[in-house]
This record gives C-alpha cells, structure tokens and sequence, in this order.
C-alpha cells in the first residue's frame, strides 16, 4: 500500500481549466510529489511552477528521410514512389520536406543510389526540473509539426514513475494531455485514479462524454470537478446526473471567478494566491482525491 | 480564398470563432466551414444544417493472400511501423499502425499484399442557408488524423469553387494535424486569450506559422482578462491584431448554451466587421 | 516445456514487471533442462507503437508456450499470442519471479 500512486488529470476538450487545477494540486501536494506535464505540444505548467531545466535530453522518435546530394543521381524514384508528396524538386534538386516525411523509410529501400539515409528523428527535449514548490518536475517540449504518438508521454511518465519511486515519493501527479487520442491513452496508462476537468458548455459535456470512454476502457477510477459550473445550471445538472451514472465521485464545482485567471497572470496557482471559494474547493478536491487513492 | 483558424492553446475559441465568423459571413454571401479537428469535431454543435451527402472516408492497407506468400518475411523488416509481423506461417497486419506506405506491397516477391480501403473516418456535408458545413470525424481507435484532414480538404477543394470563402477550424496545437489543415490556406486567424498560458502558446503558434510560412493575424478572445502581453508581443513582432473579444459572463453563457454569440451580443458582432473588414480590403489587396 | 515471465531482472529473485510489450527483460525458464535465460527487451519497449505483437514474437521465437506476466497484454498483442496457442496467466505483479512461478505451480494466477 506504500508504493508510488499516480493521479492523472484530463479534460477531453482545451481551455476548462486543467492545467491551473493540476498546479494547485501540486502545492498541495508539496514535495512528497513528482509532477508530470504531460501536454507536450503546448505545454505550460512551467509558467506556475518555475522548473529550473536543470536537466535537459533530446528525444528521438521514428524517422526522416535525408538525400545526400553528393550521391544523388536525380532519377526521381524516391518521388514516384512516395505517397506523402514528401520529395518535392526544389531548386532542380530532389530534397525531403522533412514537416511532410513520414519516416516510411520507402524511398531508401528503392533508391538506386543508395544516396538516402533514414536519420532518427529529433522530435522534442524532455527536462528533469526542481520546482519553486521544492518538489520535482518532469516535462517535455515537443517540436513544431512533429507526431505526437505518445511516446513522448510514455517517456516522461516513465521517468516520473522511476524518480518518484527512487526518491520514494508518494504520487506521481500528471498534467495530462488533452483531447481523446494516443497522447491522451498514453497519459492515462498506469494511473490509479483520473481527474476529469470539466465545464457546464454543450462542448464540455459532449467531450467529456467522449474522453470519460477510453477511461471507462482502462477500469480506471475518476473524480470529476466542473469549472464555471454556474454559467449553465442545466447542463452542470446533466453532467452530475453522468457522474452518478457512471459512478464517477463528484470531486467539486467551481465558481465562474476571474480569481481563476488572476492567479495565472501573476504566475501563481490558485490557492497561493486567492484565500476564498475557490481555494477551499480545490482543496476539499484534492482531500478527497487523496482519500480515493489510499483506498487502493 | 482559404482562412485557417488555429491556435497555439486549446480552448481559446477557434470553434467560437469559425463558427460566429461563418454564419456573419453567410449573411452575405456563400461560405464553406470545414470542421478539421477529426478527432473532436465541436462546430456541429452550434451550427446546424440539412445533410446533404455522407461519405465514408478510407484509408489503404494491406491483406494478406496467405496462398501467394512464401513467409519470407520481408514484409516485415520494410515495415518501419511495426504494422506487420510474420509470426510461425502467418502474417499479421495490425492496421491501427500502418501508415498506406505501400512499401511492404510493392516490395514484396510474391505480390502476396494488395493493399485494400479501411475505413478510417466519416464526412458529413451539412447545408444551412448559406452555409456549406463540412465535417470529418476519425472512427474510434483510428489514430491518423493526418490522412482525414487531408481527404477532406480534396473534397472541398473538388466541390466548391475557388472564390467561395472557406474557412478551416483547426485542431488545437502544433503538430502535423494541424500542420496540414493550416498549410495552403491563404491566410490563418490565431485565436488567444491574453494570459501567460495564451501567450505562451500564441508564440509556438506563430514560430509555426513562420516555418511554415504562412500569413497570419491574431484574435484575442476573452479580451479584459488577463494583461497586455500579448498585444504588446504582437506590436513587437508586426504582427496584425485583427480583433478583440471581450471577455463578459453572459457571452460565456451564450456560448455554454450552444448559441451563436454575435446575433445578439454587439460587441462581439463588431469584431466580427472589424475580421471581415480586413479580409476583403488589406488581405484581398495584399 | 518453457515457460516466459515479464521481469524487471535477469533472475529468480527479479521482481515481476507488470507490463507485457514493454517489460525490461523476458525470462525463459525451461524446466526440462531447468535453465533460465534472459531476454533483453529493451528494443522492443523503445518503440512508439506495436511493442506488444514485437514482443509475443520474441517468446514464441522462443519456444514459450506458457507466459506468466502481471498486467496482461493489451490488444494486438493478445491476438497474437492466442493465434500462437501461448496460455497467458496474469495477476503474477508484486511477486518475484521465483515467486510466481510458485503461484503458478499451485493454481494461483488468473488464466486469461
């Protein structure tokens, strides 16, 4: 009952507030946590907690094509053969658009020449940081137009997973990637409970609803927090009637509350900075949470 | 003429955006909304239409003919995705994994793996007024985003004519879906909000769209939060900030409803002009 | 006959890694000629996708006909090992491997 449990915080659609709410539960949690910012495409966690970069590793996943031009005999067969339009003549010489390579290695295979090199594909760095809050923080920046598979995800859970349990800390909290595809499944793997950010929007429920299946598929506990839940009563009902459904524990509703905003514009989490409503509901969120996971 | 409506941030209001921005245009004149983020198509719940056609949307993969294959494997050892294994005296093709390189079908000796259509996705043709609303949806368990976008945006292309004004929703973020449902557009509305978050993102957004090289303004949606950084960044950068939502309790309202906002809400109409203004004078003339 | 573990080590005493395509090591154990050998799967765990079907190909390579894991293999993976006819029993995470082979023997794990 001792070993190291992971939180994992997701919300299907963007903007309901996730983020800020994970870095709450990082204050609250001190440095008995290991956080993990699992959005790797646009990531920001790092703006509330003040990582340091204290380490710093390239990340390398599939592959790019690379024609050596000094081999190159221009017949074009890497070209006919592409299905991604990815060699494109440029300047009368055949060059790999790297943004549309697929890393199929097809092009290699057939090339007369032998001119073309299949290169492991640098798609991002991930970090080992210390926070401002004294515990420490894995993240990850993923390139610009490159696949998020999921593997980067995996990597920084991974290395969370492993600090955490050789620094014998109790939870590993995950900032978890959004929207419902493999960074998302990646993200959930392995959690022992799962945070759903939400919002009383027609498109907050119909995401929720979503995402909430691919959890339900892993026979993972969750707790759900409705953000602005004030704006629509009506559909801030429908989601409670969901979660009572799906015996989803109701963690908390949050007013709609420009401290929300406040707290990220100074670069703060919500409950170093604000004393009322709002801290109290994130932390009776977080007490809960807590109790759910010494339950397993 | 194509506009792309993308974001660094999810949840800044690119899907409040295409949608308001489409029925104001479509006032006017005929517009084609196209719902590319296929993994999380939202702009069907605030515009409605008649639906016009279906279409299932396909992507190739191989099937094995086992009495033509000779387990030689090679199959396997081009496969870069680990999309097929040969196994004992069978071949197995995890089709979830294969990207439609055909390279294990060409390559193979025995021509033991036609590449056949899989079923990757739905598009769904809507039509309201004038309003032409195209939207790709992935099937569950269809990872590839890439292929849909892109099958959609041929369609539109193959069935509208090029002056009608198109207008791409955008998935969130910055890799290769969004890259491809942003390239070759003429023009991309990057939606924020102006917080450290927005900003942050607004900034991969844009090296993006510079590496890309695409022309692009900025939207600041939820306008009195925050601070001015990012108005700040953008008179830094030369970048053109083509409007400004406010930020107002109703108009989250409104939008939790599932309501067009500018219909009755003013200030957000007036920034749709100010959008519109610019799209048919400064870019048209550029 | 040979039987395969998920572990985080190359021995009796390593503790049983819960996962299946993504194990650090396979353990072949034959108990005819009783010798256990490791398997270094780290190649496999590296990949961003089909880790699983790579890595039921490994023990069936192998001669396995019996796997012992904690977790279970996720779908292809799973396709992949009934096709082969390998019995999987999960449920083995938290003991060593010394350990689950005993649970093994005495009817203790779940038979997927």
């Amino acid at each position: 009952m001792n070993r190291t449990k992971e939180i994992v915080v997701i919300s299907g659609k963007g903007g309901t507030g996730k983020t800020s709410i994970t870095a709450s539960f990082a204050y609250l949690g001190g440095s008995e946590v290991v956080v993990t910012d699992c959005d790797v495409d646009a990531a920001d966690m790092h703006l509330l907690l003040q990582p340091d970069f204290k380490v710093s590793e390239d990340f390398y996943s599939g592959w790019i094509a690379e024609i050596n031009q000094d081999e190159c005999a221009q017949c074009g067969e890497c070209a006919d053969i592409c299905r991604f339009d990815a060699i494109p003549v440029i300047e009368g010489k055949y060059t790999v658009e790297p943004l549309s390579c697929e890393g199929c290695g097809y092009c290699a295979l057939v090339c007369p020449a032998n001119a073309i090199e299949m290169k492991e594909a640098n798609v991002g760095k991930w970090f080992v940081s210390d926070t401002k809050l004294k515990s420490l923080m894995v993240h990850a920046k993923l390139n610009i137009g490159s696949d998020n598979s999921g593997k980067l995800v995996t990597k920084i859970k991974n290395e969370a997973k492993s600090i955490a349990e050789s620094e014998g800390k109790k939870i590993v909290l995950v900032d978890g990637s959004p929207g419902i595809g493999c960074p998302v499944v990646s993200s959930i793997t392995g959690a022992d409970f799962v945070v759903l950010v939400t919002e009383p929007t027609v498109s907050g429920i119909h995401d929720l609803k979503r995402v909430y299946e691919i959890v339900k598929k892993f026979n993972i506990p969750a707790g759900c927090i409705i953000n602005k839940y004030d704006i629509n009563p009506k559909i801030n009902t429908s989601i409670i009637e969901f979660l009572q459904k799906e015996n989803i524990l109701y963690l908390s509703g949050l007013p709609y509350d420009e401290t929300f905003t406040k707290a990220m514009t100074n670069g703060k989490t919500i409950v170093e900075f604000s004393n009322g409503y709002l801290k109290e509901k994130i932390e009776e969120s977080w007490d809960k949470i807590l109790i759910e996971l010494n339950k397993r | 003429m194509k506009i792309a409506i993308a974001s660094g941030k999810g949840g800044t209001g690119k899907t409040t955006l295409s949608t308001n921005l489409s029925a104001f245009l479509a006032e006017k004149s005929d517009v084609v909304l196209v719902d590319l983020d296929v993994e999380e198509p939202n702009s069907g719940l605030f515009i409605k239409g008649e639906l016009i056609k279906t279409e299932d949307r396909f992507k190739m993969i191989p099937k094995w003919d086992e009495f033509k294959c000779e387990i030689c494997g090679v199959c396997e050892s081009v496969c870069n995705f680990n999309a097929i294994l040969a196994l004992g005296k069978t071949i197995n093709i995890f089709p979830e994994l294969c990207h439609g390189c055909y390279a294990c079908s060409e390559l193979c000796p025995k021509q033991a793996l036609p590449m056949i259509e899989k079923k990757m996705g739905v598009l769904n043709h809507f039509k309201n007024g004038k309003i032409n609303f195209i939207e790709s949806r992935l099937i569950i368990g269809e990872e590839q985003a890439v292929p849909l976008i892109s099958q959609t945006k041929n369609y539109v292309d193959n069935n509208f004519n090029e002056d009608i004004i198109k207008i791409y929703d955008s998935p969130p973020g910055t890799s290769c879906p969004v890259v491809e449902a942003v390239k070759d557009s003429d023009f991309v509305i990057l939606v924020t909000e102006p917080t450290p978050f927005g900003l942050h993102d607004l900034k991969l957004a844009v090296e993006t769209m510079r590496v890309m090289g695409n022309r692009f303004g900025v939207v600041i949606n939820r306008f009195g939060i925050g601070n001015n950084d990012v108005i700040d960044y953008c008179k830094k950068e030369n970048i053109v900030l083509l409007a400004k939502i406010p930020n107002d309790r109703k108009i989250a309202e409104a939008y939790s409803r599932g309501e067009l906002l500018y219909k009755n809400i003013p200030e957000v109409k007036n920034e749709l002009v100010k959008i519109e203004t610019y799209l048919s004078g400064p870019l048209k003339n550029e | 006959m040979k039987i395969a573990f998920t572990s985080k080590g190359t021995n009796w005493e390593s503790q049983i890694d819960p996962r299946f395509g993504r194990t650090e090591y396979f353990l072949i154990y034959d108990d005819q000629k009783d010798e256990i050998i490791p398997i270094d799967n780290s190649g496999i765990a590296e990949e961003a996708h089909g880790a699983g079907p790579k890595a039921a190909k490994t023990i069936f390579d192998n001669g396995a006909t019996i796997l012992i894991t904690g977790n279970g293999p996720g779908g292809n993976a799973e396709t992949i090992l009934k096709k082969t006819g390998i019995s999987v029993y999960v449920g083995a995470a938290g003991s060593t491997v010394k350990e689950a082979y005993e649970k093994y023997k005495k009817g203790e794990l779940n038979k997927l």
